[in-house]
């Protein structure tokens, strides 16, 4: 089905035109989602007409604006209440959301709270860089505990939180991680996370050399993405090192990120729990049912 | 599927033609009414009965309700939702409002059409939960950040708070800016008989949706098919691949952050297109003013015992009028300048320790005198209160 075999033809047809080059950073991560959000859009052969992509603040939040599609830049943390609302509007749109580990994480975390229980329709994508990239490197909610940023500069004293845990919790339907620095998994887990009903995150580790990378003196550009090959392991064997592991290697595990699909479940999304709803009150030929007397009468 | 406004649903759900309801209810009437089929909200005194009612109407008209996790995710939520190509609205009181400011500013930054009810107590902070106040006037109109335009509305009446929800609607979708509908906790709480116009009467305004090409569409400039300064509007997922951004933008919406002359002629435009139609815009109600000496300046649940005032004094020979604000922002400047030359003193009791007196000062210019007569606490004026203010014992 798809004629698209090369990142430039796929470039032709998913960006922007006008919009290039990026404010984005040599070495940055955010491309690289953007390139496996694209491929995982044209696996699935979706008409771009009914695609909205939305985002909070951020370096990693100015993505909607290099994508041909209808884009909505919001404010600092509140992207995932927008795009609740567009969905809301028309439920034949499919929304995705773009979003930064502080505008997510931080800012904006009980939007995410909320918006993961209530199971709205809805990918979000949050790229996780450890710190607040468009501001300079202040101190994010993810940020490893001991890292630099510049308002820790003698090493944070915080613990950082786990998204998809949180997610999980909540009950999302899909939640993934995954880093920039492996293609395969990421794009088809995209798919799978594009593809559910209900709520779904896909969390990317995601290297931002100019306010992270270069203050916690993780190398050059080659060796920051060498970083996150090294520091991320498949959620199953951290999963079983945790649970039959030795001291040593459950020690080992401290500085690791499991990566992988943490929940996959199909619970109806609120839309469709919505549309139920409507249906049961309207009633056949739109006449009041007894149930919508009753709360009418109260 | 996007909601489609059906007038005779809309009529089987509101029920009788003539009611006995509460401001708060008026106003959930009104939306419907409208054709708003989304609200999300947050529940605060006193404004909480309307997305109660919201929460029992709207999905039976076929919108949605849900209930946020704060202020700041309704107005986000009501926002994504006009995009989305709804109409959409939320209802807060002072602590809610002061929430919203930043993304109140969103709205007015991308033109997006949405109405906040405001059924305003007072503060600072908490203040009075359960009692009336008019402590946001002034908030509607500088809350957040940067230049603007505001439109408001103060109902004075129950009938009103359902027919400026509507005409909320009609202004915001004309303008494609936020209205805030700025009742009170009196208004919001009152309960008084009120009559649901019927379809024929009804004026409608929906805003003017982006029909002409998709290469030659300017999302951001004025607008290609029309003579206003208002553009067109991309609803998502019509394939007009709309970037929106809270950001200064050029024309086509692409962010052009630093880039003096962008953000000047954006702004200027976001602003004069409302500025521009002020004398269209303004709504002024005036009583006795032909004879008057002294004229109260009044808006909202404060024109009540003003205009009992009014008579008792007109009945010891002190001719005094009254100019009530329907429309309090933008603000009907000429109107007033015109009135402080014609009386020799404008009194403005407000529930609040005096935020119209400000504008009708300036607007006044010296003209006459402008006297502030406040009351705070959470009560209304008396009308005997306000009888000094006329010379009158
Ligand atoms: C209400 C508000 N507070 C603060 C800011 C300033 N600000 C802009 S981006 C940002 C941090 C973004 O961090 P993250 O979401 O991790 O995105 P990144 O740049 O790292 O991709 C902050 C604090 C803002 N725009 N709005
Ligand atoms: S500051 Fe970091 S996150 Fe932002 S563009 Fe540069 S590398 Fe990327
Ligand atoms: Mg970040």
């Amino acid at each position: 089905m798809t004629e698209i075999k090369t990142a430039e033809e796929l470039n032709k047809k998913y960006l922007r035109e006008g919009m290039w080059p990026t404010i984005f950073c040599n070495g940055c991560g955010n491309g690289v989602v953007l390139e496996y959000t694209f491929w995982a859009l044209e696996e699935l052969g979706w008409d771009m007409d009914k695609v909205v992509f939305v985002s909070g603040i951020g370096c990693s939040s100015r993505l909607p604006g290099y994508i041909n599609a209808d884009g909505l830049h919001t404010t600092h943390g509140r992207a995932l209440a927008f795009a609740t609302g567009i969905k809301a509007a028309n439920p034949d749109l499919n929304v995705i959301v773009f979003t930064g580990d502080g505008d997510c994480a931080g800012i904006g975390g009980n939007h995410f709270i909320h918006a993961a229980r209530r199971n709205i329709d809805m990918t979000v994508i949050m790229i996780n860089n450890f710190i607040y990239g468009m501001t300079g490197g202040q101190l994010a909610p993810t940020t490893p505990f001991g890292s630099i940023a510049t308002t820790a500069p003698y090493g944070n004293i915080e613990h950082p939180f786990d998204i998809c845990n949180l997610a999980k919790a909540l009950g999302a339907n899909y939640v993934a991680r995954w880093t920039v620095t492996h293609p395969y998994q990421p794009i088809k887990s995209l798919k799978r996370a594009l593809q559910k009903k209900g709520f779904s995150l896909v969390e990317f580790l995601a290297p931002c050399p100019t306010a992270y990378g270069r203050r916690n003196k993780l190398g050059d550009i080659k060796k920051l993405w060498k970083w996150y090959e090294d520091h991320t392991i498949l959620l199953e064997d951290y999963e079983r090192i945790m649970s039959y592991g030795s001291e040593e290697e459950k020690e080992a595990m401290k500085d690791m990120f499991p990566i992988g699909v943490f929940q996959d479940i199909d619970k109806p999304g609120f839309f469709e729990e919505y549309q139920k709803l409507v249906a049961r009150l309207m009633g056949k030929n739109n006449k009041k049912t007894a149930e919508t007397e009753a709360v009418i009468k109260k | 599927m996007r909601y489609k406004r059906d007038p005779k649903k809309i009529r089987e759900v509101l029920g009788d033609k003539v009611q006995f309801v509460l401001g708060d209810m008026a106003c959930v009437y009104g939306g419907i009414l409208a054709g708003c089929s989304f609200f999300g909200g947050y529940p605060i005194t006193p404004a909480s009965e309307i997305a109660e009612g919201m929460a029992r109407l709207l999905p039976r008209v076929g919108g949605t309700y849900i209930q946020m996790e704060d202020e700041i995710g309704s107005i986000a939520a009501v926002i994504g939702a006009s995009w989305g190509g709804a109409k959409a609205m939320t209802a807060t009181s002072g602590p809610g409002f002061s929430l919203m400011m930043e993304n109140y500013g969103f709205a007015v930054m991308t033109e997006t059409p949405c109405v906040i009810v405001n059924i305003q107590r007072t503060g600072p902070s908490t203040g009075q939960p359960t009692l009336g106040a008019q402590g946001d006037m002034m908030q509607a109109r500088w809350g957040t950040h940067g230049d603007f335009e505001a439109i408001a509305l103060a109902p004075s009446n129950v009938q009103e708070c359902l027919d400026f929800t509507i005409e909320a609607f009609n202004l915001s979708e004309k303008y494609r800016n936020p209205v805030c509908v700025m009742a009170d906790g009196e208004i919001g709480h009152l309960r008084e008989r009120i009559t649901i116009p019927d379809e024929k009467d009804l004026k409608i305004i929906n805003r003017v949706e982006a029909t002409i090409d998709k290469e030659k569409f300017i999302p951001f400039g004025v607008s290609q098919t029309r003579k206003s300064k208002v553009p067109d509007f991309p609803v998502f997922g019509t394939g007009y691949h709309t970037y929106v951004t809270g950001l200064t933008h050029n024309e086509k919406g692409f962010p052009a952050t630093d880039k003096q002359k962008d953000h000047e002629k954006l702004v200027k435009r976001i602003t004069s297109k409302i500025s521009d139609d002020i004398d269209k815009i303004v709504k002024v109600e005036e009583t006795h003013l032909d004879d008057a000496d002294i004229a109260f300046v009044t808006y909202g649940a404060s024109a009540r015992p003003a205009e009992t005032a009014m008579e008792l004094a007109r009945k010891k020979g002190v001719k005094v009028g009254m100019l009530r604000l329907k429309i309090v922002w933008p603000f009907p400047e000429k109107v007033i300048y015109k009135l402080g030359k014609k009386v020799d003193k404008i009194i403005v009791p407000e529930m609040n320790l005096g935020q119209i007196v400000h504008p009708v000062k300036e607007a006044v210019s010296g003209n006459c005198e402008v006297v502030s007569a406040p009351k705070i606490g959470g009560e209304m004026h008396l009308p005997h209160e306000l009888l000094p203010y006329l010379g009158v014992k």
